[in-house]
């Protein structure tokens, strides 16, 4: 495993620019996710690691080594598609294997051995090895993709949506395992998805790509805690953001530039008050817990509630939110005076 | 507006018994959502509702009366299926207003009620536009327009948000409640996946292999499960099954799990050399260094609300959903502590809960 670095890089394809000098560092040994839309330029820019596309400028660095114009071959890298791809007329053990009997590395048939019953024990496919990949259900069919990749040891492993074909259940079950063998191996991963919920649980530091540029980089929490603009925020929770225009609520602190309050789901307190400015409007039931539509003043708002507590719609309530984030006028994010007195204390 | 009454309603196709024995009824007003896993029956019980399906035996009753052999056409029943079929060559003022086109009603009262409709679902913006250019989201809605404007006494739909990505399924599951609040009239939703049961529907029916496994509110459901299939397809992460072997008593309080009793509310039968689970909710377990149950963190998962920590022990994997700010590492030792109020035990042999205080007061949910 390495370091990789992508420095400044750009490329276009005619007159979409796909990355705008983009520059970001894959520590050894972590789990990076770039989240972003369709046609951010997440999948170019693990194509343009991988050496499947040439950057136009800027610089890709992996293990020290800049490897910007070299062939893919030469990279060291390990790439992970959406859709697997299989050697149909291959057994699950042979195509674990295939990797490791490339021309130019091709190991020991013993040492293959070893290397292919240990992946298939982690990828939980041990038991099927010498079925034919063309018998495997969807969810197994990317295990064996997953363990084809693992199973070499290259300076990184690129993943590109390797999830999102497979349904919700199966997609939460490797979620888990993907992190966990990411742990095991102390490998170094680049994933990129648009699924806010792979980048939450799985990443150690998620980028936030937007129109072929890094918005924020930073840990999951970071990210949803402290988000540097509208965008951001938006990104990540689930249920999204509450954004209010300022004035919508009374907060003792805002900043006067404040154009836009954002109040995550679970910052809303909710006090039943027939006079209350609020209205329920609609209660969801999720079991664990209950998301309660609001109204206020003309805008909606959703927030979470303990099941326990019995809100119906027509019930009206006082709010009062705990850490606000505030908006100026472009949608960065400003810090009100109590926030940058915490943000120096933890300094 | 209608009540529906179904009674000892079967359907065979060949060998194949697709709905074995259906009673209940549907309240009229309710949203009414027929929840279960393909080929559990669901749709063929909405089908037979609705009258495109004959059933083998039973009766189905509408408003108390019978319409078990009448035509799909004199039930009055609005459908709306997964796929939207519109008519691409009119817009969306025609493609609303066409059933009722069909049934000869005035052109002026057609543009009244289309009018009122397209309000309804916030489309007026769209009314003149065609067909071909329309979002999903859009398409659905006008799809939806030209069920409800037929006025039916019921709603059956189908999956109607089956081909739609995640975020936006969960979008349009507020609208769908909200328009049923407005229009208030009894609606009968199919559907496989829980989170769109759970969020909309006043009661569930959950189905497995052709049976109704059980019948009630959503809370109702969530917290005390009559089976395995209801506590598994439930929740997500789903209820946890903690497998153990044991006999137990009616009146007894605790099962002994690896040595340790776990207290549970009182059980109200016995079970001799039971194949057991305990179930347990995920949000019902919290981290106590004397907990009976131990085991290791195999992994975490960050949700910003909330996190969820996936953890193996001796009765297998456990998931946990702890508030985002407790601190947790992979490979930690753990005890764990539940909530024992909440606590059910199943027989993983016949499937089935075991009864105890917890039902008790089961009806009031």
């Amino acid at each position: 495993m390495a370091e990789v670095l992508i420095d400044r890089v750009s490329k276009r394809f005619g007159e979409v620019e796909a990355t705008k000098e983009l520059s970001l560092r894959i520590p050894d040994g972590e789990f990076v996710v770039l989240l972003g839309p369709t046609g951010a330029g997440k999948t170019t820019l693990l194509r343009l690691v991988a050496g499947l596309e040439q950057a136009d400028a800027g610089k890709i660095v992996i293990d020290g080594r800049d490897v910007t114009r070299e062939p893919p071959a030469l990279r060291d890298v390990s790439f992970v598609f959406q859709q697997y791809s299989l050697y149909p007329h291959l057994s699950v053990y042979d195509n674990l294997a295939f990797p490791l009997r490339a021309p130019g590395r091709r190991l020991a048939e013993d040492e293959i051995s070893r290397r292919v019953a240990a992946i298939a024990q982690l990828v939980r496919i041990d038991h099927k090895l010498a079925s034919p990949a063309t018998r495997l259900s969807g969810g197994e069919m990317q295990r064996v993709a997953i363990g084809r990749a693992l199973v070499r040891r290259p300076s990184i492993y690129l993943m590109d949506e390797p999830l999102s074909s497979l349904d919700a259940k199966l997609r939460a079950d490797l979620r888990v395992e993907l992190k966990h063998i990411q742990a095991d191996l102390g490998a170094t991963i680049l994933y990129v998805t648009h699924d806010q919920t792979e980048a939450m649980t799985m990443a150690s530091r998620i980028g936030i790509l937007d129109q072929g540029r890094l918005a924020q980089v930073g840990t999951p929490r970071e990210i949803y805690e402290s988000p540097v603009s509208i965008h951001v925020a938006a990104r990540l929770g689930t249920p999204p953001i509450n954004l209010l225009p300022a004035g919508a609520i009374a907060v003792h602190d805002m900043p006067e530039q404040t154009v836009t309050i954002g109040a995550r789901t679970e910052h809303i307190e909710l006090l039943a008050d027939a006079e209350g400015p609020a209205e329920v409007i609609q209660v969801e039931h999720l079991g664990s817990e209950n998301h309660l539509h609001l109204k206020l003043d003309g805008h909606r708002l959703v927030t979470l509630a303990p099941p326990e507590q019995r809100w119906q719609p027509g019930g009206r309530a006082r709010i009062r939110l705990r850490k606000p984030l505030y908006f100026g006028a472009t949608g960065q994010r400003i810090e009100s005076h109590d926030q940058q007195r915490e943000a120096l204390r933890e300094f | 507006m209608a009540e529906i009454r179904l009674q000892n309603l079967q359907k065979r196709f060949g060998d194949f018994t697709a709905v074995c024995d259906s009673s209940f009824t549907i309240e009229d007003g309710h949203f009414f959502v027929l929840l279960g896993p393909s080929g559990c029956g669901k749709t063929t019980t909405l089908r037979m509702i609705a009258g495109l399906e004959l059933p083998t035996s039973g009766k189905i009753l509408l408003n108390g009366h019978d319409v078990t052999f009448k035509r799909a056409s004199e039930r009055d029943i609005g459908f709306v299926f997964q796929l939207f079929a519109l008519y691409p060559r009119m817009n969306v003022r025609e493609n609303i207003g066409f059933p009722l086109k069909c049934q000869g009603v005035p052109r002026a009262e057609i543009r009244r009620r289309v009018d009122e409709v397209a309000k309804l679902l916030r489309i007026e913006h769209l009314i003149e536009r065609s067909v071909s250019g329309l979002s999903g989201g859009d398409s659905q809605r006008v799809a939806l327009g030209r069920a409800i404007v037929r006025r039916a006494e019921a709603f059956m739909m189908d999956e109607p948000l089956g081909a739609l990505d995640s975020e936006f399924r969960h979008v349009m599951c507020v609208e769908l409640r909200a328009l049923h609040e407005r229009i208030d009239a009894t609606t009968v939703y199919v559907t496989h996946d829980q989170i769109e049961a759970m969020s909309m529907a006043d009661r569930i029916a959950v189905m497995n292999h052709g049976v109704v496994d059980q019948i009630g509110s959503p809370q109702e459901i969530y917290d005390r499960p009559r089976t395995v299939h209801v506590a598994t397809f439930i929740g997500s992460p789903p209820m946890n099954l903690l497998r153990f072997d044991a006999t137990v008593q009616a009146g007894q309080d605790s099962v002994r799990l690896n040595g340790s009793a776990i207290q549970m509310p009182a059980l109200r039968e016995s079970i001799l050399d039971g194949k057991l689970a305990l179930g347990v909710r995920p949000e019902h377990i919290r981290f106590a260094d004397q907990g009976g149950v131990r085991g290791e963190i195999f992994g975490t998962e960050y949700m910003g609300t909330m996190q969820i920590v996936t953890i193996d022990t001796p009765h297998g994997q456990v998931k946990a959903r702890m508030a985002a700010s407790q601190g947790v590492r992979m490979g930690d030792h753990v005890g764990l502590r539940f909530d024992a109020e909440r606590l059910v035990a199943f027989d993983t042999v016949s499937g089935r809960a075991l009864n105890s205080r917890l039902f008790d007061e089961a009806g009031h949910g």
